[in-house]
């Protein structure tokens, strides 16, 4: 039964090795270049873990204290985390006590990948998604420590290494494009909910720039999808007919 | 900073980051009817916030400067043929970012 389970989740999460290893890696290396102790991203990758904020730590840890500004921060690099809590609602409910970690691991890669899963009849979800979560936090605590480690060793040239973040999402926006369907006729009908999470953030983007955009892009997007409700539903409902 | 400032700074971080991930179980726990527009933001938000993300990672990208984007432009055009091309995550995530190496250390260097 566990070793079902772990042959269904491991292959899933390979990606995921692969970029989070990566992006630990060079994680770890900048904390490290920037003075920071080796073990500093470890233990930012076991008890912050999301990588967007513990790249802004670097900066955030070198410069004067202000815990509320800090807080502020991390309250909005993380509000996407909401929309994922509420998009994992159903799949998490009835975990048990593996909830509280799933909870507690929910990354941008391993929402993807258990958003996305579709678990055999029979096999235990929560273990599914527990080892899937597991997984992920390990790859990121591995690169970031080993990137701790190996800090000013490392000696080729790592400049565009961080796009690996972007064609990581890149590649799940595509993903997820081709789930909801890749008929050319019906490409905005199908592609209600990808179109405005990209127009409202490129809006949001060019009104308050670069440091501000994502609380902004997140209203637009609500506000969007709240005004398109009724079409949506209107529009799946009768795919269902 | 001292060591006892960063070690707050850290904690506020996880506590800000930890509101974040459990404030929606805390507002609609298990065996409680979940609004239907909470239900239907599950269904159709995750799409969009996909989007989101990927305008986040080139937010500092500045079309009329530098190198106005054209990197960026070019490594997103190699991992979208890549992942069309293959499917699956890797080819087209690994395909990218050396694309985007390259061209930054050697061509736009």
């Amino acid at each position: 039964m566990r070793r079902k389970a772990l042959e269904f989740a491991f292959p899933k999460t390979i990606p995921v090795m692969a970029g989070y290893v990566f992006l630990g890696i060079t994680y770890g290396i900048l904390m490290s270049t920037k003075g920071l102790p080796w073990w500093l991203p470890i233990v930012t990758a076991l008890v912050i873990y999301t990588g967007s904020m513990e790249f802004l730590m670097t900066d955030i840890l070198l410069s004067s204290f202000n815990p509320v500004s800090a807080f502020v921060t991390a309250l909005m690099v993380g509000a996407r985390h909401l929309f994922y809590g509420i998009s994992m609602l159903h799949k998490y409910s009835g975990t048990g006590t593996k909830k509280f970690y799933l909870i507690f691991a929910t990354s941008d890669e391993t929402f993807a990948v258990n958003y996305s899963e579709e678990i055999p009849e029979g096999m235990d979800k929560g273990l599914v998604y527990l080892i899937v979560s597991a997984l992920d936090q390990f790859y990121w605590v591995f690169g970031a420590g080993l990137g701790g480690v190996l800090g000013a060793q490392i000696s080729f040239n790592t400049k565009g290494l961080d796009f690996v973040m972007t064609a990581m999402f890149m590649t799940i926006f595509l993903n997820q494009w081709v789930k909801d369907g890749t008929d050319l006729k019906r490409i905005v009908k199908d592609h209600v909910s990808e179109l405005i999470g990209v127009i409202c953030s490129v809006m949001a983007l060019m009104i308050f720039g670069p440091e501000k955009f994502i609380v902004p892009a997140m209203v637009l997007i609500l506000l969007s999808l709240a005004v398109m409700r009724g079409w949506l539903e209107k529009e799946e409902g009768g795919e269902q007919e | 900073m001292t060591v006892l400032q960063k070690v707050i700074t850290i904690a506020v971080v996880v506590l800000a980051t930890m509101t974040t991930r459990f404030l929606p179980y805390i507002l609609f726990p298990e065996g409680k009817e979940v609004p239907g527009f909470v239900k239907f933001l599950g269904r159709y938000l995750a799409p969009a916030v996909f989007g989101l993300l990927v305008v986040y990672c080139l937010k500092n990208v500045q079309i009329t400067a530098g190198s106005h984007g054209i990197p960026e432009a070019i490594a997103l055009l190699v991992t979208s043929a890549l992942y069309f091309w293959k499917k699956g995550f890797i080819l087209p995530m690994a395909g990218g970012t050396i694309t985007y190496m390259i061209l930054v250390q050697m061509v736009f260097a």
